[in-house]
């Protein structure tokens, strides 16, 4: 019961959605039409960009009603979320795990360790960024980058 | 009856089909807005369908027919029980093969396929997935049966359009001990089936916690539509199931053309009703620990155990 008195009183937590970005047309996109299953691949991060993904599938952020879902498995996939400087024991799990995504597929690289090592550059256990190891798509710079900008990259495949 | 009553099949698999994609949509939606989130609206099961079918089919290294084949027998199985089930009409052609026993062993079948799909893809998800899934299965039979006999006795056949019939024309029987146990002891049973709250969590990504979500990690494209579809549909016959046996007002019993539209209106309202107070009832409860889950479907067992013996001793009036 106080659990259906708080649904009552927090009603919609969910904010505004903000205008559909402005991006350039991925070919991809038009295929999957409005309906992206999104893998998250943590490839060395330091869990400050999951922190964010997480946000951007919370309450307020709301990345579902633009028709993208997290799933548990690659095969489920059309959007592989890769975070964190590639390290080496992660560069060949991440490479399977593309291989395994069925076409059409994209990489998102997120936060500035996925772009370019960020603060780990020059890490001994750090094999590069994630273009370095894997063809990239989309990138979403930040560190972390906000829930907005995560939610702004799912929506240009979304198209929603 | 011959025409009335194949076109009643017809439409009824029909809207079993198109509907069990909008019916979760719906469950999610209902769930978002509790949520306070805004939900992706009640096509999104649809265009995720749609989105699949169009990619690529991958066959893991290794797979045998049973990978292969169990997305097709999983929806073929569970299309035979949404033609033989009495979702609008009694008076069907199928009428004499819809044996309440038939329609509970052709939903074990399509679970022992996709638990055999499981263990065929070798990953070690899968076979855990299968073998819980197993576990449930075991227990969930039981109280199936038991229930069967507690409601096939006051209508004195297995036949499912007999037993609706006789509850249309008795309405008294519904209210009846046996009855109502037996309800909540079907009611509990379809939440393991269909792999619901509080049993299995349909929305989980942690691998450790899945029971149908392990056993499918392996399928992707239209295989993995079918399987997404075939268990819509499993739980839109089972909720569908439910309100044919104990609120099955609005059913068509005769032959009159003129009954069947109200009764697949009355049928799709009250499933998507059904459907969207599990969902709302699902975000009060948590998943429960794999050991517990034996406690619940063993209470269950014994309400229908209780059903059974109600039956015998309550027989109503």
């Amino acid at each position: 019961m106080n659990l259906l008195r708080k649904i009552r009183e927090t009603g919609r937590v969910a904010e505004q959605a903000p205008p559909a970005p402005q991006a350039e047309r991925l070919p991809a996109a038009r295929e999957l039409a409005g309906s992206v299953q999104v893998r998250c691949v943590d490839a060395g991060s330091c869990n400050g960009c999951e922190i964010e993904i997480a946000a951007a599938f919370g309450p307020v952020y709301d990345a579902e009603r633009y028709g993208a879902r997290v799933v548990a498995s690659p095969r489920h996939a059309d959007v592989l979320l890769v975070t964190g400087p590639v390290t080496r024991n992660m560069a060949e799990p991440l490479r399977r795990t593309v291989e395994a995504t069925p076409r059409p597929r994209l990489v998102i690289a997120v936060g500035d360790c996925a772009l370019n090592c960020g603060e780990f550059a020059g890490g001994y256990g750090v094999q590069g960024s994630v273009a370095d190891v894997v063809p990239v798509d989309l990138q979403v710079p930040g560190c972390p980058p906000e829930p907005d900008a995560i939610v702004a990259a799912l929506r240009t495949v979304t198209r929603r | 009856m011959s025409a009335v009553g194949t076109v009643a099949v017809l439409t009824q698999v029909t809207v079993v089909v198109a509907g069990a994609p909008l019916l979760t949509g719906l469950m999610r939606q209902v769930r978002a807005r509790m949520e306070g989130r805004a939900g992706a609206g009640v096509g999104q099961p649809w265009r995720d369908l749609r989105k699949l079918l169009r990619k690529q089919p991958i066959t893991p290294v290794g797979t045998g027919p049973a990978f292969r084949l169990a997305p097709l027998l999983l929806v073929a199985t569970t299309l035979v029980v949404a033609a033989l089930v009495p979702l609008a009409s009694t008076a069907t052609p199928v009428r004499d093969s819809a044996d309440l026993l038939v329609v509970v062993t052709l939903l074990a079948l399509g679970t022992v396929i996709l638990a055999l799909a499981g263990l065929d893809t070798g990953t070690a998800f899968g076979g855990m997935g299968a073998s819980r899934e197993m576990t449930v299965v075991a227990l969930v039979e039981p109280t199936i049966l038991l229930s069967v006999v507690a409601l096939s006795i006051p209508a004195g056949s297995t036949n499912l359009p007999a037993i609706v019939a006789h509850g249309v024309h008795d309405p008294a029987r519904l209210a009846s001990p046996a009855s109502l146990l037996a309800g909540v002891a079907l009611a509990v049973v379809t939440l393991a089936e269909t792999g619901r709250l509080p049993v299995d969590n349909p929305s989980t990504h942690l691998e450790l916690t899945m029971i149908h979500e392990a056993m499918i990690l392996e399928y992707a494209g239209g295989d993995l539509a079918l399987i997404e579809l075939g268990a819509q549909m499993r739980l839109t016959v089972l909720l569908g199931l439910l309100t044919s046996l104990f609120v099955p007002w609005g059913i068509a019993t005769g032959t009159a053309a003129a009954a069947l539209p109200l009764a697949l209106a009355l049928f799709a309202g009250k499933v998507a009703l059904l459907g969207a107070g599990l969902a709302a009832a699902e975000v009060f409860w948590a998943k429960m620990r794999l050991f517990k889950v034996p406690e619940l479907l063993a209470g269950s067992f014994l309400l229908a155990l209780l059903a059974v013996g109600a039956s015998f001793f309550l027989p109503g009036n």
